[in-house]
């Protein structure tokens, strides 16, 4: 068996070289693998875009659920002062589930930012090479024979067939991890949408409704108090006219 | 891979070289923690001991070290296969 090293320089070597043998002429080789450089360019800033959409995407839930920690400690500490504690118990518990997905959310934007360095610093280099290789394709076909610059292509090209291998499986896994990324976005937001989820995130959650329920209580209560002590001053008063 | 060219000098070679053997046993072991650490420190080796070229050298590598989170199926796949580099445009 090869080592990984010198296997990972033949593939290499075996996908620029069949890129190479569709073109006819070394002219005609040169312009083709330029054009091919400049697409390959194109993709990575695509790739780029799409990671830093899904970013954006993993942050927005990040802040949701930020909120809903934020909401369900707040109803448990209602529930507390309203002596229910099964409710607080109840609001707490999300809370850490919640608490848990936002832990491994924020390891997915991590790893999407890894991705989005990755990229980036392999377009800058592809970029560079790029455009000395447009340089040197230049060179070639001006100054030297249809033989010559056959070998001068060889060394010119391999180089950068090198950076297009690598920039290749640098937008490859970085779509792959995007894809994973925006699979569990989705999950999480079906889960919400359909409701699995809803006492998490809803606006009106059996939680709210309970609270709500001993708030409007309490507020139910205060007011007979006051009432009542209107009432009682009133006849008081009533009494001392008398 | 995805970290550039660097020039490295023979006994920094012949280390990588070494590393390499380790990372097929760990793929032959079927070892992938091993596999990715090995990876990893042959990617520290040449960072650390190699010159980087200018970016727009359009020199050829001797050879490549395969990035340091390759799964076992993913190195099998380089080892046979020409699947885990994805071909050009």
């Amino acid at each position: 068996m090869a080592g990984l090293m010198s296997r990972a320089s033949l593939v290499v070597k075996s996908k620029f070289s069949k890129l190479l043998d569709r073109a006819e002429d070394p002219g005609e080789t040169l312009d083709y693998s330029y054009e091919k450089q400049l697409e390959l360019l194109q993709n990575v800033k695509r790739g780029i875009a799409d990671v830093v959409t899904a970013k954006k995407r993993l942050e927005l839930q990040e802040t949701q659920l930020q909120q809903s920690v934020v909401k369900l400690d707040s109803q448990a500490r209602e529930a507390v002062a309203a002596g229910r504690e099964d409710l607080a118990r109840q609001a707490l518990e999300r809370k850490s589930g919640l608490q848990q997905q936002l832990q491994s959310l924020d390891q997915q934007t991590q790893a999407l930012e890894q991705q989005q360095e990755k990229l980036v610093a392999s377009e800058k280099t592809l970029s560079a090479k790029v455009e000395a290789f447009r340089t040197q394709k230049e060179t070639i076909k001006a100054q030297y024979s249809a033989a010559e610059a056959q070998v001068r292509i060889g060394e010119a090209a391999t180089g950068i067939g090198e950076q297009m291998a690598d920039t290749g499986l640098a937008i490859q896994r970085a779509k792959d991890k995007t894809e994973q990324m925006q699979a569990r976005a989705s999950a999480i937001d079906e889960l919400t949408t359909s409701g699995a989820l809803e006492d998490f995130t809803s606006d009106q959650t059996e939680l709210d409704r309970q609270l709500g329920a001993i708030a409007s209580q309490s507020q139910v209560d205060k007011e007979l108090e006051q009432m009542k002590a209107e009432l009682g001053k009133g006849e008081g008063q009533k009494e001392l006219q008398q | 891979m995805g970290d550039g060219q660097y020039d490295v000098d023979d006994e920094v070679a012949k280390g990588l070289n070494d590393l390499d053997g380790q990372a097929e046993q760990a793929l032959q072991a079927g070892d992938e923690e091993h596999l990715r650490e090995v990876l990893r420190r042959m990617a520290e080796q040449v960072r650390a001991n190699g010159a980087r070229l200018p970016e727009d050298d359009l020199k050829p590598s001797e050879a490549i070290v395969p990035p340091d989170d390759l799964t076992l199926d993913e190195a099998r796949e380089l080892l046979e296969g020409e699947g885990l580099i994805p071909d050009l445009p």
